[in-house]
């Protein structure tokens, strides 16, 4: 426990000097499970990342990660969120950017060169838009794909479905026919959190 | 370069006129390590450009992961990274667990360290052997396979599965080991190096290999931190950099083992490297062991049946055990919202898990971070002004799985 309160401490003056240095591309920084998080400007994350990567006190050099994560009931829906390492810092840090779904952020791949696919996933799983990015194409998803796939709102098994058709002599693609329904248990308690109406109980709204 | 710019082209004509040859690589060739399609641009035999197209394998893993309980979710990590199945597990487990606050056993944790190294060692030989395959070498790799038929065995007689594992549980490992397992896994530790040495006699002085090798895909260190790489890739390069040893995870604080690092960052010394972390592995392994001796007979999963099952036998006479064992199975656990990034140093470099939690049984989002996906990435820059051939090399030396790359 006392080793978990000291890294938090190095955490907290990191965050404090990065705070004092890049106050107007910051909104919070927040310090979680031992690990640092920023939450930015989505404006402003170029300076931020560029400043993270060349303070000497920083020095976050390897890019380990961006991804997305939705939150459709929020205004601003979109999380883009980094993770940065500092191999000579031994520091990790992590920055979130939200995003409405209409926005777009500014794409780091001037700055770490291995952003490019990081983007184009992100780009390819929810539609975030990377601006000036130098090749923002789908990347995991089949050629031709329509739609976000990791969007909440995207169904898990998806529009179209592919087979061979031996008449026609190629792959075609056709609408999703489910034999049964798609099956999404839920075995959370009704007491706590379950979200449906449990029969008999719809009248007491009323 | 054979064409000489602007002034050239203005004078030749028709035929004369070169074009660069557009070649498609894959998406189902031997040397492509799975289904990777490459369009390579080339000059002559010179590679001027390459446009890696994957996704082929793609199964929507996080897509999945986001309607199933965290418990469920354990076996997609199996199928990430194939080749080492245990240590994807891990990379989850420790999520999870960092986010409950649960203590792993002691013995749990050993048995993990010990599948762990079983575990790099298992894509070490597959990764060296199918490297010297691309190069032209034949017998590498039945000699490798051999040695990873009996770790798949071991692994079998663990948890029951060759491949798809789901031995690591959140809270410490499924079950304990059998009793002969340990004493078979030692002997095997004593057998082992005379096979790395036979393969190191076939591939490390071998002209062939040597020519194929030196000096083909150098990575500088600043290269390796502008794309984002890890594992052998940066130690190829002549920087320690092992989560093991940086940010010590499980017990690995209680190890005494090395890290093997390169001098020149080209493939062949990251082809030493790898030979070498298999050795390390091996004496990992042999510590494993010795301390398991020690731990014997003590629990190897959690028991405050929060997280992790209660034994059979109990719930045959605790009611408490049986509710436990039906809420586990139904609801399944929860896991306080939140988010956390947890990294293990996986044999191919830093295997991560982002898990953003809700508060309920299941993860709102879990992003995979798969050490290839960036080094599959950096072909482009790592493979231009290289000859054709030495794309399969590049390739083999970037150690790609595309299980994990598409997810």
């Amino acid at each position: 426990m006392a080793e978990a309160a000291a890294g938090d401490v190095g955490l907290e003056a990191l965050a404090e000097l990065i705070q004092s240095h890049q106050a107007d591309a910051l909104i919070e920084t927040r310090i979680a499970n031992g690990e640092l998080t920023l939450i930015a400007e989505a404006s402003r994350i170029i300076e931020l990342v560029k400043f993270l990567r060349d303070a000497p006190a920083c020095q976050f050099t390897t890019l380990i990660d961006i991804c997305g994560v939705d939150w459709p009931q929020r205004e601003q829906r979109f999380d883009v969120v980094y993770h940065f390492l500092s191999m000579l810092q031994n520091q990790r840090i992590r920055i979130k950017a939200m995003l409405r779904e209409e926005e777009t952020i500014p794409s780091i791949v001037s700055l770490f060169p291995a952003a490019e696919w990081f983007e184009r996933e992100a780009f390819d799983m929810y539609g975030i838009f990377f601006s000036s990015h130098p090749d923002l194409r789908r990347i995991l998803t089949d050629y031709g794909f329509t739609g976000y796939p990791l969007r909440k709102d995207f169904p898990t098994t998806g529009y179209v479905e592919v087979r061979y058709d031996e008449a026609q002599k190629r792959v075609v693609y056709e609408p999703v026919k489910l034999v049964q329904e798609y099956r999404k248990f839920d075995f959370m308690s009704p007491w706590e959190g379950a979200e449906y109406v449990l029969p008999g109980d719809e009248k007491t709204s009323d | 370069m054979m064409d000489g710019g602007h002034n050239g082209d203005a004078l030749r004509e028709g035929e004369q006129r070169i074009r660069n040859f557009n070649l498609n690589f894959g998406p189902q060739h031997p040397a492509a390590h799975g289904v990777l399609r490459m369009v390579l641009e080339l000059d002559g035999e010179i590679v001027e450009r390459v446009d890696p197209h994957i996704g082929l394998l793609h199964r929507g893993t996080e897509k999945l992961m986001e309607s199933r309980t965290y418990l469920q979710n354990l076996p997609y990590f199996d199928r990430l990274d194939y080749v080492a199945p245990m240590n994807q597990e891990h990379a989850w487990c420790l999520a999870i667990e960092r986010m409950v606050g649960v203590e792993v056993p002691m013995r749990g944790q050993l048995i993990r360290v010990l599948f762990c190294e079983i575990g790099r060692i298992l894509n070490h030989l597959l990764n060296i052997t199918t490297q010297a395959l691309d190069v032209g070498a034949l017998t590498p790799p039945l000699w490798g396979f051999e040695e990873r038929e009996k770790l798949m065995v071991f692994y079998e007689r663990a948890c029951g599965a060759r491949l798809h594992a789901a031995y690591f549980r959140p809270g410490g490992v499924h079950q304990d080991l059998p009793e002969e397992l340990l004493a078979d896994i030692m002997a095997w530790t004593e057998t082992f190096p005379e096979v790395l040495d036979d393969l190191e006699e076939l591939l490390t002085e071998n002209r062939i290999f040597k020519q194929r090798n030196v000096d083909i895909g150098v990575i500088s260190i600043e290269e390796a931190q502008a794309w984002g790489f890890s594992g052998v890739m940066v130690r190829g390069s002549g920087w320690a950099w092992d989560l093991r040893r940086a940010q010590p995870y499980e017990c690995y604080d209680d190890f005494d083992f090395k890290i093997p690092i390169g001098k020149n960052g080209d493939t062949y010394d990251r082809y030493l490297c790898r030979m070498e972390e298999m050795r390390e592995s091996v004496r990992i392994i042999r510590q494993a062991i010795e301390k398991l001796e020690r731990w014997r007979g003590s629990p190897v999963l959690s028991a405050d049946g929060k997280l992790a099952p209660p034994r059979r036998g109990e719930m045959k006479r605790s009611m408490e055990a049986l509710i436990h064992h039906f809420k586990l199975y139904t609801e399944g656990f929860r896991v306080p919202a939140g988010e956390i990034y947890a990294a293990v140093e996986a044999p191919k470099g830093e295997f991560g898990v982002y898990l953003v939690s809700d508060g309920s049984n299941k993860p709102y989002r879990a992003k995979i971070r798969a050490p290839g996906f960036p080094h599959l990435q950096a072909m482009d820059h790592v493979c231009k002004g290289h000859m054709l051939a030495d794309v399969s090399a590049i390739l083999g030396t970037l150690d790609v799985v595309f299980g994990e790359i598409d997810r």
